[in-house]
Formats: C-alpha cells, structure tokens, sequence
C-alpha cells in the first residue's frame, strides 16, 4: 500500500528541482529506446550534447530553435494560468506566420523601424484572432476549448496550404509552394554574423519579461490567476471570469502568433506550409517544464532547442532517428508532471498490508 | 443534378461506412474512458500507435487478427500510462493526455524509422479482404452498400450494440457509470474507484488502436506519417454530440462518413473550381460546429475530469 | 457485544483526531456521538468504515457466530463484509442511476451478468416494508428528494445485512419532521436487533432519539452515559468543555427598507437554483432570517442577491432604487457584503496568498492598485490590520490561504466584508462546519454590523442559529418563499411545519 499526503507547505528547493529531476527522468526513459536500437548510449548523447552546446555554432542554432519556442512556451504558460487549455499554438503560430507574410511582403513600405513593429503587430493581432474564437465559444457555449483549437490547427494549416498554392504563391518559386520573400525593410536583422541568431530572440526575451511583470505586477494578472485557480471564488468576489478569460486568450494567442512572425521575418524570409516542426506543441511542454513561471520558459526554451538541434546533429551523425528529440519532449512532459506531483504530495510507502496498525 | 445522384450511388454509401468505421472504434473507446470520468487525449496518439504496431505486426508475419491483438494490447498499455497518471495521481487529464499523444505518436514513428531507416516508400501488407455476406451481398445497391466490407466494419457495428448493452444492463457497466458519476458510490459498495477507471481508460484505449489499426490494415495497406491525421480529436468531439450513448455514437460516426463521402465525390465534380484543401477542412470545421451544438446542453458526465482521493468524499 | 473500538489514536500531522478512544456496543443500541464540529467523530466513524487507518488501537466486530474478531484496517470492503453500513453525510449516491442499482452496485458479480435481480428486488422491497423506509426504487436518484436519497444510503446498508449502521449528521438535511420520521425508523430497526451509531453536534435529537450517549471533545472521549439519566446543561458543558456565552440580541427599531423583492423570479436548470415570484423586505438594524432544509432555493436566493444571477421577472429594489444591472461588482459597490455558503469553493481562491484574498473584492482600490498595477504595500498593511483586527490565526500575510482552518478563513471573509461597513450583508450559511468558538466570533459581527444600521440576511438550516439570531423569520420551501412572522412570536414546531411545505396549515393553526 501506498499513501498520499498533501505536503502542507511546498519547498521552494524541491519546486526549483522538480523540472530539473523531470529532464533526467526523461532522458532516462529515452535510453530504453536508444538502447534497443542498439546504440551506444553514451555516444548518442554525447553527440546530442555536442550538437546543441558544443561550440558557439551549436548554441546559436539551439538559440535560434529557442526564439520561437520562447513565444509559444509563454502563449501557453499564460492560458494555462488562467486554465485554458489552448493546444492551438500550433495554429496560431502559422497565423501570426501568415500575416507576417501578407504585411511584409511590399503591402507597406518605409523605413524598418515602422515596418517591422507593424509586421510583428499584424501577427500578434492575427495569432490573438485565431484563439479569441475558441475562448469566446468556451465561455459562450461551453465548448471544449481542446478540442476546438486542437481541430483549428488543421484547418489553419490547410487553409495556409491553400494560400500558398493559390493567391500566396511566389511566381518566382518555380512551382514550389512557397510565398515571395519579406522585403528588407520588413526583416528582423541577425545578431551576429555568420550565425542564423537573429533579433527575434530579443523580442522573445523581451516578451518574457512583460509577461513577467503582467503576472506578478498588474490587476490583470492577478485576475488571470484568481481566474484560473478558483473561478467559482474569482466571479464571486466581483472578477469578470469570461472577460478575463478572453483576455487571456488573446495574450497566449499573440504570443504564439509573433512566435510564427518572427521565424518569417528573423530566419526564413518566406513562408512554407512546413515551417514549424511542431513549435506550438512544443510549446506546451516548454510551459509546463517552466512550472509557468516566464523566466522559466526561457530557461526550459533552450533545453528543448537543444533537444532538437542535439537530436538533428546525432541523427546525421550516427543514423538514429531524429524522431528521438520528440520522443525525450513527450517523457519530459509526463515526467514534469509526475514530478511536479511529487512536490505537492509525499508519497509514503506503508508495506503491504496497509498501515502500521 | 450530380450533387443529389452522389446518394444513389452503393458505391458512396459503402465509402461512408468505411470512412465511419475508425471513428466508430475511436469514439467507443473515448465513450468508454469518459463515462468512468477520465477524458483521454491520448487518443490521436493511440490511433497512431495502434496503426503503427498492427501494420508491423503483419509485416513481421503475424495474422491480421494477430496484428489487430497486438494493436489493442499496445492500445492498452499506452492507455495504462494515461490512466496511472489521472487516476492514482490525479493529475490533470488534459496534460497528460497531450502528453500520451505526443509520446505515443513519437514511439510510434521513432518505431518505424529504426526498423525500415531507408525505405522511401512504405512497404505494403496484404490488407482485410471485403467480406461478402452471402446471399445479402447479392441485394442490388444494399448489397455492395452494406454488405461487402471487411470483417472489421462489421465486428465495429456489432461492439456498438455490444457496448450499449454492457453499459446499460451488467453490473460492470453499473458501476463504469456510477463511477463516472460519483466514485464514492461504488467506494463505499465496496468496489476499486481506482480499478474500475483503469481498466476503463485501458479497454477504452484499446478500441482506439484498433480504430487506427483499422487504417493501416483495412482502409490501406501501409503507415504513413500523419496518416491519423485529427482522426482522434474527431472522436473526442464526436463523443459530445453522442452525448455519451454508443448509438448515437454510431450514428454520429456514420453522418460524419457520409459527409466526407460526399465531400469527396463532390471534389471531382467541383474540384475545378474550389480547392481541394477546402474540401480537406471541412470534417473539422464540421467537428467544431458539432461541437458548439452539442456542447451547450450537453449531460456531461458529472465526476468528468475530477479526480478522486481514497479517504476523499 | 456487537462492536469494540478499543483505544483508537489517529494523527494528521500536528493535529490528533482521536486520541485513545474506546467504545462498546451491543445488540440493539442506538448510540449517538455528540461532539462539536473538529471535535473526531466523523475521523472515529471513518476509521471504523476503513476509509482511513488508525495509528493506534484496533476494532473488533461479532462475526456471524457472535465472536469477537479482528477488522482489518483501511478496507471499506472488509468494513462491509463484517456487517458495518454507514450513511455519510453527503450522499455517495450514483444519480444517473436508479435507487435499485445504485443498491446492487458491488453486490453482483462486477463482470458477471445482472441476474437475479427479481430476488434482490423483493428482498429490498422486504425491507422497506419492515422498515417503512418507502422510496420508488426505479427512478433514477438525481430525481428523487434529499430524505429519499437517504433512504436509499439506508436500504443500502440493510440490503447488505449491515448489523451495525452509522449515521453521520443524517438530520442536518431533514426538516424536523423528517427527522421525527427518521428516528422512528431507526428505533423500528433497533428492535429488530440492529445497532446504531448517529453523530449529531445537535442536544435535543441526541435526547430524543438515543439510548446512549457518547460525547468527543478535542478528539477525546469525554464523557459516556445512558441517555434517561442525562441532563441537557450537563452533555452540553461535556461537549463544549466551557460556559458559551450566548450571543445578546438587543431589541431594536428597524430603519428603511434596504432591500425589497417583489415578486421576483429565478429559472433554473433545477429546484435548488430556482425562485418562483418571491417577495420579501429587509429594513435597517433588522437580521431576517430565512430557514429552510438545503435545496429548497437558497442556492438561487443567495446568488440573486449576490448579483450572480439576473431574475426572469418582478421588482429588485436596493435602498429604493431599482435594481438593473445584476453583477457582483455592482452589486458590492452598491453596499452588498456576501459571505457565501461555501467557504473553499467561492469565498477564497486558497493558492493565492491571504493578503491577495483581502483584497480581491477591492482590487481597483486606490490602496491595491494604480493604473492597473499592483502596489504591494497596500496589500501587506491592510492584511496586517485586518489579521490584527479580526483575529485571523496565520503564519503571516503572505501565506496561502487554504491553509487557514475554517473558522480562520471565514474571518478573513468577515474582514473582507465587513471593512467596507455594507448596508446589506448576505450571511449564507455562515457558521456550517465551524467549533463553537468560531460561531460565537460570527455571530457577534453580524450583531454588530447590525448595530451599525446594516441589514443582514441570514440563510441557515439551523433553527436554534435562527432562533437565537434573528428579528424576521422567512422560510423557504421547493423555491417559495414565505414569510413567518416576527422571530419573537413564532415557534418552533411552525416554522418546521413550513419547512415542509405545510405553509397555509401552519398558519392556520
């Protein structure tokens, strides 16, 4: 027998350590795999560490992957604090990528200090619009809001596919479907030369910091929590639950939409309907590993990157499917979760028969 | 006009209860695990690992039942890892769900690109055969309708009733609802809160391998990556508009076959004109809008998403 | 002997439940277990039923042969299988299904099929003809009223062979002529040979109604005695272990109408949260009262005049001016102070801090915010000062709230209420779950605010509560609402007797 017993007052060392113990959890896990296979398990990820950290063209690529992951990490750090559950990062992001391409193609010209604060607008706004209407009909109809943004990935991904065959499409692109390239004016400017790190993760880091402060210094952060720890208390003490609700749908939605705005402007230069490899539900992993906390996203932002950019590099080099880096992505988010259990209750072990008595 | 003549087509009929036939497995199963109280969001991830495992299992030189049991046993072992995480740990079913998901469909493609690392096309297995039911397969337009799919079609009409029947008149069923409702009922009758909704969530997951089982054994004859495809999200919505009843399930299912029948035969009549991807869209949009017209009344089961602590009433 | 609990001990954490506790019982008892709420007998009566495990002591049941044998800890099943039934106070019903399945949940083979079902059912038709516990077992129980839910928590119990029954607050739902009903039921049962455990904190129905008497205190058994040689004043001293000054109702005249229903209107999804054309007044420096068994519309009543819900039809007049935006931000800028019946559910939200919860009403407030910023100091002042003014017993300003035992959080609800000094406070339920301690602390603001020139509307099951606390008794039955009369000239029998539904013959009479 087994017994569950709240910890009455949480340690703060064991909060800080449980994402840390969940990530060893996880690429434990994902040794059974790598094992059977028949790799050797030290190689493999030593050869992930070395493509994510191991030199300074390693980490700018795993910064890179960061930045967007950053953006839809804190879209879905902030709907879950207000418990919507928006699985539509995904969607969202392609949104946001969508209207960078729609604005930033020659729709307006002048210098880039108008021009890509208009860009990186239009796409927040557009990112924000594709979870407004999931949130409105949970708060109008009850509807799931999973399912539903779940669904709206599909159909925004469809839908862009649609524009890029169609009236999206680069004559140039000999018949790829890929859009015409952002304008100059429109592009977010590499940091460094030589490296593909660009002044997206700038604006990532700086939208961490303002959600930090939205959450822990403004009313409107404090009703999103009330909201989404006790709803029943929050509309009881005067808080308009629908309202904050919306208001946290378009936050997290126009975070997952500059998410898809800056890979556009900052790295690619054009659009393609293969453009995220997954950023949105990445980003779900990325909150709930941060525990929620902003700061937090951009810590878990580069672990996952490197996951991905290590799990790439070990691929080419040893033949292991890249399709480990997912797998270490989903066991670092049960893992988080078991672990973050394990910072609420104390799991007691009693013997067999059930108690000392 | 073409658009009505689609319906008095045998052939569109049999399409759609081929299409239905999946989704049929798949909302049983999310029937099954919601009505004990656990939402599982794992179930696009189980479609595809179910998919993935059945295949393998023929290619490696099982039998197709072979194939469709290690399915459901793959099913339900990834459904046990959903169910230890909400039930005895109560943790939130929505994360663990996505989390199952994204485990579930990794294991499986991480699967399939360590055993075939080079293949650029999918190597084929010998599918389920249509079953010709004898004598009614003969019936003109009912007969190719109704009567000429694989034995998986059918063996998924009948789990319908099959299910509707335990739910509403065996003791286990009893107590699946009653613990759907408010596990301290069947707590204080003496039954296990805990064993009744794992064991739920585990059956319950392995129908919707096999739903995913079916696309790689009997709908085609190979995985593709992404062939699953919102399948699983589409019978957690379907579920809803069932208002958790197997029959409505089925019909649900069927309606949902018919549509996207039609919608493909309408493509090759209209194709020219309006473009094929919004064609593709419609069976979410239309899973949205069933959604939104089902959800507002909808009877949810009432201890759905609460978990449950011994000790706890 | 039927039953001995010998020297049972549980601890959560730095808090003893039960210290050493010992009881025997035999055949044919009817025991009740007195003790104030927090003082160990629902711990006791759930270790007994295996939900949880004592740290000490063991309990011995009479088998089938009359021996004494062991039970074995933390297993409701063993519980069940030694003849033990208990009836929780909150149902642990199945509403979806029928009262007859919700019996024969457990009973038949989990994967076998429903067979027998025509010899379970004459057995429980049996009993109730035996018992008088009259329920229709074929509808489902999410129809069926609260006093029939309990008969089938009972019939339960009986169509195991349960040869010990526990009760815990069976009457706190019941008017009092179903509990009369109740009791009658249970003395039926004890002359066939049952025993009964009920646990009630309430004196006149544990002299009414048992034949013994053991009274916890603090988790301590304190005091055991048959129940003809008993004395009111001497269980009551045993029970609270000191003198409780009741709470002094001064006599006073009432002012304005501050609140007027007419005719008001409330549709709901169910009878709990529906009002049909309710009228009522509330003046100044006036308490009204409204009693009523629980699910009869206070649900409804309470979020009505917390704003929560926008009537269908009639007249909402606050302070004589028409009510027409119905939300509880206006409803609090208005002057409505609420302290609802659910303290963890709606009153706070308990992973935020208890400075946060102070303040959450008054968030816009110059003192909490600016621009929409937060200002912390504003936060941490006025939870010092309120912690200090109202008692509230916590590690500081800043820990969480659910951490506050009951009677602590609902006075941080009083604070957060009563420093806006409101001209109508809605108390629902205000006391529930709460030691005597706590209850006097609530009743004496609420009096006070009334000195102030406050209204308070006062929703209660507990008539002795009423009785004590109130200038105006309404009652509330099946989502009517009448109006008794002055508390001064009612009895008690009358307001019971319209508890029921008895409304025109009890003011007949």
């Amino acid at each position: 027998m087994i017994r569950l017993e709240p910890r009455t007052a949480p340690s703060r060392a064991l909060a800080l350590l449980a994402p840390f113990a969940a990530v060893v959890c996880a690429l434990m896990l994902a040794a059974i795999p790598l094992l059977a296979a028949g790799q050797n398990l030290f190689e493999a990820y030593g050869l992930m560490v070395k493509g994510a950290f191991g030199s300074a063209f390693a980490f700018s690529e795993t910064l890179t992957r960061a930045t967007p992951l950053i953006l839809t990490g804190l879209a879905a750090a902030v709907a879950f604090r207000a418990k919507l559950w928006n699985i539509g990062g995904e969607g969202q992001f392609y949104l946001g990528a969508l209207a960078a391409v729609i604005v930033g193609t020659g729709l307006v010209s002048g210098p880039a200090w108008v021009v890509v604060p208009l860009v990186l607008f239009a796409g927040a706004s557009a990112g924000a619009i594709g979870l407004i209407g999931p949130a409105y009909l949970k708060t109008r109809f009850k509807t799931d809001e999973v399912v539903t943004t779940l669904l709206l990935n599909f159909i925004i991904l469809l839908f862009v596919q649609m524009a890029l065959q169609g009236w999206l499409k680069d004559p140039m692109s000999l018949g790829w479907p890929q859009s015409e390239p952002i304008v100059d004016e429109a592009t977010l400017p590499a940091l460094f030369e030589k490296y593909r790190v660009h002044a997206g993760l700038l604006v990532s880091l700086a939208a961490a910091a303002v959600i930090t402060i939205i959450m822990r210094h403004t009313v409107l952060g404090f009703e999103l929590r009330a909201v989404g720890e006790n709803p029943d208390a929050a509309r009881h003490a005067g808080i308009s639950v629908n309202g904050t609700m919306l208001k946290a749908a378009a936050i997290s939605g126009a975070l997952a939409g500059l998410a898809g705005t800056s890979e556009v402007i900052g790295l690619k230069g054009y659009l393609t309907s293969d453009i995220s490899p997954g950023f949105g539900y990445a980003g779900i992993v990325v909150a709930m590993l941060a525990r929620l906390s902003p700061v937090g996203v951009v810590i878990s932002s580069i672990f996952i990157a490197g996951v991905f950019v290590g799990a790439d590099s070990m691929s080419r080099a040893i033949g292991v499917s890249s399709y480990l880096a997912d797998l270490v992505v989903a066991l670092a988010l049960l893992s988080v979760l078991v672990t973050g259990f394990s910072i609420r209750y104390r799991i007691r072990w009693l013997g067999l028969r059930g108690g000392e008595a | 006009m073409e658009f009505l003549e689609i319906f008095l087509s045998a052939n569109f009929w049999a399409a759609a209860i081929r299409i239905a036939t999946p989704l049929i497995f798949g909302t049983l199963g999310a029937l099954i695990c919601e009505r004990a109280g656990v939402l599982n969001l794992g179930i696009e991830g189980i479609f595809t690992a179910g998919a993935m495992a059945g295949w393998m299992a023929v290619w490696l030189g099982a039998g197709l039942f072979g194939g469709i049991l290690v399915a459901a046993m793959v099913g339900a072992m990834i459904g046990l890892i959903h169910a230890i995480l909400t039930v005895p740990l109560g943790l939130s079913q929505h994360v663990s769900g996505i989390g199952v998901t994204m485990l579930a469909t990794s294991a499986a493609y991480f699967t399939y690109r360590t055993a075939l690392p080079d293949v650029t096309s999918p190597p084929r297995i010998e599918p389920f055969q249509p079953l010709n039911v004898p004598l009614l397969s003969d019936i003109p337009f009912f007969g190719p309708a109704l009567f000429q799919h694989t034995v998986m079609t059918y063996i998924a009409i009948a789990l319908v009733f099959f299910v509707a029947w335990v739910m509403a008149r065996t003791p286990l069923g009893l107590a699946i609802r009653a613990v759907g409702d408010n596990p301290s009922s069947v707590d204080s009758q003496g039954l296990s809160v805990y064993g009744l909704r794992i064991g739920a969530v585990m059956a319950g997951s392995a129908l919707m391998a096999i739903g995913g089982a079916f696309l790689t054994m009997a709908a085609f004859d190979a995985f593709f990556f992404g062939m699953v495809n919102g399948r699983g999200w589409i019978c957690i919505a379907l579920t809803v508009f069932a208002s958790w009843r197997p029959k409505k399930a089925l019909l649900g299912a069927l309606l949902f076959g018919a549509f996207e029948a039609y919608q493909v035969r309408l493509q090759t009549e209209v194709g020219a004109v309006v473009p094929g991807e919004i064609f593709l869209m419609a069976p979410y949009v239309l899973s949205i809008i069933a959604l939104v017209i089902a959800a507002r009344g909808a009877d949810y089961p009432r201890a759905l998403l609460t978990p449950w602590f011994k000790g706890q009433r | 002997m039927v039953l001995k609990i010998a020297g049972i001990t549980k601890r959560f954490g730095a808090l003893t439940a039960n210290e050493n506790v010992s009881l025997t019982l035999h055949r044919g008892d009817v025991m009740a277990l007195l003790g104030e709420n927090g003082a160990g007998k629902t711990t006791l009566m759930n270790i007994l039923f295996g939900h949880y495990v004592a740290d000490e002591g063991e309990i011995q049941v009479a088998g089938e042969a009359g021996a004494l044998e062991q039970l074995p800890p933390g297993s409701p099943q063993a519980a069940l299988d030694a003849g033990i039934g208990m009836v929780h106070q909150h149902f642990t019903l199945a509403e979806n299904l029928t009262g007859l399945e919700n019996i024969l949940l457990g009973v038949e083979r989990i994967f076998g099929l429903a067979r027998g079902r025509s010899a379970a059912r004459a057995k429980v038709e049996k009993i109730i003809t035996d018992s008088g516990l009259a329920v229709d077992l074929d509808t489902p129980v999410s129809s069926l009223t609260v006093g029939e839910k309990q008969r089938v928590e009972i019939l339960k119990a009986l169509f195991r062979d349960a040869r010990i029954l526990v009760l815990d607050e069976p009457t706190a739902v019941l008017t009092p002529q179903e509990s009369e009903g109740l009791f009658q039921v249970i003395e039926k049962l004890a002359a066939a040979g049952l025993t009964v455990i009920f646990i009630s904190h309430k004196l006149h129905e544990v002299l009414a109604a048992s034949h013994r008497i053991a009274v916890l205190r603090g988790g301590v058994l304190v005091g055991e005695l048959q129940t003809e040689a008993a004395d009111r004043g001497k269980i009551a001293e045993l029970m609270v272990g000191r003198d409780v000054p009741a709470s002094q109702r001064t006599p006073m005249s009432p002012g304005n109408i501050v609140l007027k229903l007419d005719q008001v209107q409330v549709g709901g999804s169910d009878a709990r949260r529906t009002l049909h054309a309710v009228s009522m007044q509330v003046h100044e420096r006036e308490v009204v009262g409204i009693a009523g068994v629980a699910g009869n519309g206070q649900t409804a009543l309470a979020a009505l005049i917390s704003g929560l819900v926008e009537p269908e039809a009639g007249r909402v007049e606050f302070c004589g001016e028409q009510v027409t935006t119905f939300s509880p931000r206006t409803f609090m800028s208005a002057g409505i102070g609420r302290i609802p019946e659910d303290r963890h559910h709606d009153g706070v939200v308990g992973a935020m801090t208890i400075a946060e919860n102070l303040a959450i009403e008054t968030l816009k407030d110059e003192r909490f915010s600016q621009n929409g910023f937060l200002r912390f100091k504003g936060f941490q002042t006025h939870a010092l000062e309120a912690i200090d003014a109202f008692d509230i017993r916590c590690s500081g300003p800043d820990a969480p709230a659910r951490l506050l035992s009951g009677g602590n959080m609902q006075k941080l609800i009083l604070a957060r209420v009563l420093e806006n000094e409101p001209k109508l406070i809605l108390a629902n339920q205000p006391t529930r779950g709460l030691d005597v301690g706590a209850q006097t602390e609530v009743h004496k603001r609420l009096l006070a605010a009334r000195e102030r020139d406050a209204a308070v509307i006062l929703i209660s099951e507990d008539l002795d509560e009423l009785f004590t606390l109130t200038d105006q008794i309404y009652v509330i039955h099946a989502g009517n609402l009448d109006h008794a009369g002055p508390t001064d000239a009612l009895d008690r029998a009358a307001v019971g007797l319209m508890m029921a539904g008895h409304g025109a013959e009890a003011n007949a009479s």
